[in-house]
């Protein structure tokens, strides 16, 4: 029972897997980007939990700038994605461009509440 | 002198130390002659810098002083200040500089080609006859009259010299300004119709009749009634005025009416200022003084004691000095000592008519003999001037008869002390002791409540009489510091104190224990003043009732202390917050890199490339420029991060974020257009 579960759920990986890399590769890099914001962001989460909040700013900005630039960059993967109907008319450059600006802007405020 | 030795910090000591020394500043009423002091006052003061003065002006003004006073070693600064007088000679200058420049070469003679002279002086004859103001007219005439002292064969001689003299007569008046006084120097005066110069005369007399007095008979002018626009000091305008009437008793030939005791109160005055820190009075002052002393209605004297104070148990010798007011010898003379009182009994005289023997070693006249009425205390003696020769009295300016006051120090007999602890009701004495104040001698009593202390003692001075010091007190001060001050009576030559400590319970704040006990008997011409500690007093009183227990008062601060640091403050900062090791942070530094390398490592497994980079070269330039546009903003927030403000970040944001957009715009565009012909192909 416990290996058909544990062949199971390798089966279900690698179907996943396999799903995933029929994806465009434009698409892994932004995903790929993404990962690398949430592992940096969690890493200052540890960091926090081990010694203390005491320049909390700093650890939020910190934190926020990670969070922040995923989130803008699940954004341009919505929007880049040539699956999404709704952003059909929408072209990929603009769809950078809004990333470049609400980075900028995002790191703006970040910087000036680092401390 | 007399309580010096002993002198300590506490309050009581000090008080006896200033008395002292106002009754020692009271007794230098009368001031000295010039004297040495004056001539290193001025070189202090009439310092050149670096070889010479800053105007012509100070030139003069120090030359004049070091040739008054006859310093010897005088700074020497004839090279540097030559030329500048050659130059101001040479080339229009302003008329003030001119006059001055002149009287500068007055003193040091420099070289002066006569041609010069001759310029000068035709020039300043124009400046006379279409002057404008009294100020022009007073320079450009008296260097005229200087002209004609340094250069006696240029012609200076005015043409229209009644002219002149009704100009400033005319602008004397509209001026407001009372200058006039220095005007007779001129030497166009002489032109003048008598009758005119007598009309000045009685000007300067109704002049006089302005000046200032100071109750001891020193005259002084003061700016208010001369009347001048700007502000003046009473010293330049009294110097002025005595700079004007010398001037003109110099060139008339009449005998001017003035009260030599007037002119004897302007030397008082500028004696009695002492040493002036600044210059410009220095100068007014020395001046002044010469002015006085050769001028020709008559001459002040001045009669100085060397000192005031007189120890009788030295036998000291009352020595008078009289000198002209620059300290030269006075002509020959009997100084008469028309009597001499006591302050306290100014009815009995101690001593009448008696002359001073000249000492002609000394150049004092001395009293060589004191009565023996003379004791202890203060005294005023009243001098008179007489001169042998009897024209003199019309030459010098005595002053009459001088009141000049005078301390007889001497040692006062103190006997018969002792100190006695009484019953109360009975009056009975417990304990008695005799005491030695003169010695070193120490009592330790001791008393309760019920009981008195009493301390008797006798002064006398040295002829027998009572005496009564400035200060006699008798103070106990606690363990605890606490103090009481009790002046001690007198009844003729026996003071006495009685200290009832039943009635002093509560003063004591009901505090038993040790009392110290001093005595402090001082005054001014008691040489043996003294501050000694008389032992101490064991004080059993009873508790304080709860009901009303005195609370004590906190201690007299020590007056010095204020002046002390102060007591030093400290601040309290807010703990810093705990910080983690170093070597913690640095290793998650390390950490936050790893999902970086991790990202380019999967960038690099994805096999990403740069195929898509524009080849031509317009767009892959706007590409460059985009990059490099992103990496200045970033590297801008960094520098906001460091250094910058917010203010000076967005401008330079605003700046860069134009560039960005128009570069982005062009290259993205450029994208667009080539993937959507690659689609449509």
């Amino acid at each position: 029972m416990a290996r058909s579960t544990s062949k199971d759920a390798q089966d279900l990986f690698r179907a996943l897997w396999s799903a995933y890399s029929a994806t465009p590769t434009n698409l892994k890099i932004i995903d790929l980007y993404v990962m690398y914001a949430v592992f940096t962001a969690l890493i200052q989460v540890v960091y926090m939990a081990m010694v203390g909040s005491f320049p909390f700013n700093s650890f939020l900005s910190g934190v926020l700038s990670c969070v922040g630039t995923a989130v803008l960059a699940v954004c341009l993967r919505i929007q880049v994605n040539k699956e999404n109907k709704e952003f059909k008319d929408l072209a990929p450059e603009r769809a950078f461009a809004d990333f470049v600006l609400c980075n900028l802007v995002l790191h703006l405020v970040i910087m000036n509440f680092l401390g | 002198m007399l309580l010096l030795p002993r002198m300590a910090s506490n309050l009581a000591r000090s008080l006896l130390l200033l008395l002292f020394a106002f009754s020692i500043c009271d007794a230098v009423a009368i001031p000295g002659p010039i004297s040495d002091r004056h001539r290193s006052a001025a070189l202090e003061l009439f310092a050149p810098h670096h070889g010479s003065f800053a105007s012509l002006e100070e030139t003069y003004e120090a030359l004049r002083v070091f040739e008054i006073l006859a310093v010897g070693d005088k700074p020497d600064v004839r090279t540097t200040t030559c030329p500048k007088v050659l130059e101001n000679l040479g080339s229009p200058t302003p008329l003030k500089d001119l006059f001055y420049a002149l009287k500068v070469n007055g003193i040091l003679k420099c070289k002066v080609n006569k041609d010069v002279f001759k310029d000068i002086a035709s020039k300043l004859k124009a400046t006379v006859k279409d002057a404008k103001t009294l100020v022009d007219l007073y320079y450009s005439i008296g260097s005229l009259v200087l002209i004609k002292d340094q250069a006696s064969d240029v012609d200076v001689l005015l043409a229209d010299a009644n002219g002149t003299f009704q100009t400033i007569k005319a602008l004397s008046q509209s001026d407001g300004k009372w200058r006039y006084t220095d005007k007779p120097e001129s030497s166009t005066y002489a032109a003048a119709p008598y009758c005119q110069v007598n009309s000045v005369k009685n000007d300067i007399l109704k002049l006089f009749d302005s000046i200032e007095k100071y109750d001891d008979g020193t005259f002084y002018f003061d700016e208010k009634l001369v009347g001048g626009h700007e502000h003046q000091g009473s010293i330049s305008t009294t110097s002025s005025v005595v700079r004007g009437v010398s001037a003109f008793a110099a060139v008339t030939s009449g005998k001017i009416n003035l009260p030599g005791d007037k002119i004897l109160g302007l030397a008082k005055f500028f004696l009695g200022i002492g040493i002036p820190g600044d210059a410009k009075d220095f100068f007014n002052q020395i001046e002044s003084l010469a002015l006085l002393e050769s001028n020709r209605i008559s001459i002040p004297l001045v009669l100085s004691l060397p000192a005031t104070v007189y120890s009788l148990s030295n036998k000291d010798q009352i020595k008078v000095r009289v000198n002209t007011v620059l300290g030269s010898a006075a002509p020959p003379l009997t100084v008469k000592l028309v009597r001499a009182f006591s302050t306290g009994a100014k009815d009995s005289a101690i001593i009448d008519n008696k002359e001073l023997k000249y000492d002609q070693n000394s150049g004092h006249h001395v009293l060589d003999v004191l009565p023996n009425k003379v004791d202890v205390g203060t005294y005023v003696f009243v001098f008179e001037m007489v001169l042998h020769d009897s024209d003199g009295e019309k030459v010098y300016a005595t002053g009459g008869q001088i009141h000049v006051p005078v301390y007889f120090t001497g040692i006062v007999k103190v006997s018969n002390a002792e100190i006695a602890v009484l019953e109360n009701d009975l009056g009975s004495v417990e304990t008695q002791k005799t005491l030695d104040l003169a010695g070193n001698d120490i009592v330790s009593l001791s008393a309760n409540h019920l009981q008195k202390l009493r301390l008797s003692f006798r002064l006398t001075t040295p002829l027998g009489h009572a005496f009564k010091p400035h200060q006699a007190f008798l103070k106990l001060t606690h363990e605890k510091k606490y103090e009481h001050i009790f002046v001690v009576g007198n009844a003729g030559k026996k003071f006495e104190i009685v200290l009832d400590f039943l009635g002093l319970v509560e003063k004591f704040y009901y505090l038993s224990g040790r009392y110290d006990i001093e005595l402090t008997v001082g005054d001014a011409v008691m040489e043996n003043s003294f501050l000694r500690p008389l032992g101490h007093v064991e004080l059993d009183l009873p508790e304080a009732p709860t009901s009303k227990a005195p609370r004590l008062p906190p201690l007299a601060v020590d007056p010095y202390t204020r002046y002390g640091p102060k007591a030093e403050i400290t601040h309290l900062f807010r703990a810093p917050e705990k910080r983690p090791p170093t070597q913690l942070s640095l290793i998650f530094l390390g950490l936050t890199l790893l999902p970086l390398i991790a990202f380019l490592v999967g960038l690099l497994r994805l096999g990403v490339n740069f195929r898509n980079f524009p080849s031509s070269a317009v767009p892959a330039t706007y590409a460059i420029l985009f990059h490099l546009g992103i990496a200045a903003i970033l590297v801008l927030y960094v520098l906001f991060w460091l250094k910058l403000d917010l203010f000076t970040t967005l401008k330079t944001a605003a700046l860069l974020g134009v560039f960005l957009l128009f570069v982005g715009h062009r290259i993205l565009s450029h994208l667009a257009t080539t993937s959507a012909k690659l689609k449509s192909a």
